[in-house]
């Protein structure tokens, strides 16, 4: 597990901060009253079944879609009330690893992990060749830079969504589902990379995420979304001796009752 | 009775919202064509693919409506004695009307198409967001070169159309059909003014502008549409609706600008 305990102290910036965030969609009221606070340097993972409105949370963080109410804070700013001018500005601070990668796939990997560089420094081409093959050697990948998205495997292009996302040195990191679709060897190469890259480049990092309890090793607060409101926001030990019901539920659904009936006497984190 | 006002009132408030959108687009697009900064690169690389490939089909259709204009015109011409104006015809024809609208229908169907597909399948797999997230403008980035290439290659394309009309109606006028080829210039030079030039001009302009901006538009509000945008069929859907509604909105605007212009 990765020693956070020096990420989080009482004066910590907050990174992130959603405030009674409501969000309605043809009368569902997906997001009912969202409030959450991410620290500077740390990693929240957001959990909750499907169809509970992770993502939606998650756009609504990306400044994709607007609450009906509520106040989205990124170091201060509302990003639900800015300009669009000050939205991209605010959305130079971000990288994002898309549940389905997003890639460009007309482009080749070099020219997708390039193009931030291209179109939002003034780098030249022998910059921005060197800054893309320092990210691409970042994440394991040799000899692609000529290919196409879809001639790589799912996992290649999972990592290349990640040296794309990191390409800027973001403060926040935005993943969504980073492992769906990735057999466990590949998911737990993707935990390394994120863990060696968040180590190394000290960004916030916000993941919504299925992969319970793995997911946990990497978190400094887990965030459980149930009914349209964050449940809580605790450290990964407490989310798991949780007396909160829906919290239990969850995770006696996820991880299954006998991990839970062990987790009296081991510790699996 | 009820039911019927209630899917009336439906139709036209989507059609309605739908309008609204596709302005603001047209605006933002607009708006981004003339503020800096200005990219080259992707301009021309558009102007190859909206423009430089469309030259097979331009040169084809081109030539075989000129061809078929000499065959139709010297026949019916005939009756009346008047063979010497089929020059003029054929130019005046293709100048003012089935340049700019031909041209425009196979820019449709090779580049409008293509481009509602592009767009649409990039908003269906996330790209458009991720552009958005890396703060990339994608009306900057995907939408201006489109526009300002699809501009300055209609009329070219139009040009090119009405050039080679012409020399498939020399070709079946005068070389087939015994029509002499001094007649068949000389008609064309006394009765083609700068009015028609301006007329097929102002036409492609429109046209150009008008094909972009359904195509692009379409294929990034692709999620909005009515029928349902996701997915593989959405997108085709979407690109038939595309092709359709750019199609007729030319021809609208043909008989608007006509009636305006003449």
């Amino acid at each position: 597990m990765v020693d956070n305990s020096n990420k989080q102290s009482d004066s910590a910036r907050i990174a992130i901060e959603l405030c009674d965030v409501k969000k309605n969609f043809s009368g569902q009221q997906v997001l009912d009253g969202v409030n959450l606070q991410v620290e500077e340097g740390t990693t929240t993972v957001i959990v909750g079944a499907s169809g509970q409105g992770k993502s939606v949370v998650l756009k609504h963080m990306l400044g994709l879609m607007k609450p009906d109410s509520g106040q989205i804070k990124v170091f201060g700013q509302d990003i639900s009330r800015t300009s669009t001018r000050q939205l991209k500005e605010i959305r130079k601070g971000f990288g994002v690893l898309f549940q389905n990668v997003a890639l460009f796939d007309s482009m080749t990997i070099y020219d997708n992990v390039a193009l931030p560089l291209r179109e939002r420094t003034d780098a030249s081409e022998s910059e921005i060749r060197d800054k893309v093959e320092e990210k691409l050697e970042m994440m394991g990948l040799h000899e692609v830079d000529s290919k196409y998205p879809a001639q790589v495997s799912g996992g290649m292009q999972k990592r290349i969504g990640l040296a794309r996302a990191l390409v800027l040195d973001p403060k926040i990191v935005f993943f969504d589902e980073p492992t769906t679709g990735l057999d466990a060897l590949k998911s737990n190469e993707i935990y390394r990379l994120f863990h060696d890259t968040q180590a190394r480049l000290g960004y916030t990092a916000v993941i919504v995420s299925h992969d319970v309890p793995k997911i946990f090793k990497l978190s400094d607060r887990v965030a459980l979304l149930a009914g349209g409101v964050i449940q809580s926001s605790i450290s990964p030990e407490e989310f798991q001796r949780s007396e909160n019901p829906l919290i239990r539920n969850f995770v006696e659904t996820t991880m299954g009752p006998i991990y839970s009936s062990e987790r009296e006497e081991t510790t699996p984190l | 009775m009820v039911r019927f006002f209630e899917t009336l009132g439906d139709y036209s408030l989507y059609y309605l919202e739908q309008a609204g959108r596709m302005g603001l687009f047209l605006m933002a697009c607009l708006w981004r064509i003339f503020t800096p900064p200005y990219k080259i690169f992707p301009v021309v690389s558009q102007i190859n693919f909206i423009g430089a490939r469309s030259i097979f089909v331009i040169f084809f259709t081109g030539g075989f409506t000129g061809m078929v204009l000499a065959l139709q015109g010297y026949y019916t011409l005939r009756k009346f004695g008047s063979e010497g104006l089929l020059g003029s015809a054929v130019a005046l024809s293709l100048i003012r009307e089935l340049g700019p609208v031909l041209a425009a229908l196979m820019v449709i169907g090779r580049a409008g198409s293509a481009i509602t597909a592009e767009i649409g399948i990039m908003r269906n797999s996330e790209q458009i967001d991720a552009l958005e997230c890396m703060a990339i403008d994608p009306y900057r980035y995907l939408m201006v070169p489109k526009f300002i290439a699809a501009i300055i290659s209609l009329p070219l394309l139009t040009a090119i159309f009405d050039m080679v009309g012409i020399l498939g109606g020399y070709l079946v006028g005068v070389a087939m059909l015994g029509v002499s080829g001094g007649t068949y210039f000389q008609g064309m030079y006394s009765s083609v003014d700068w009015n028609d030039i301006e007329m097929g001009l102002v036409k492609s302009l429109v046209f150009g502008l008008l094909i972009v901006w359904i195509a692009t538009a379409k294929g990034y509000f692709l999620q909005n549409e009515r029928s349902g945008g996701f997915g593989a069929e959405g997108v085709s859907r979407t690109t038939t609706s595309a092709v359709v509604l750019a199609s007729v909105t030319v021809l609208v605007w043909d008989y608007l600008i006509s009636a305006i212009m003449l």
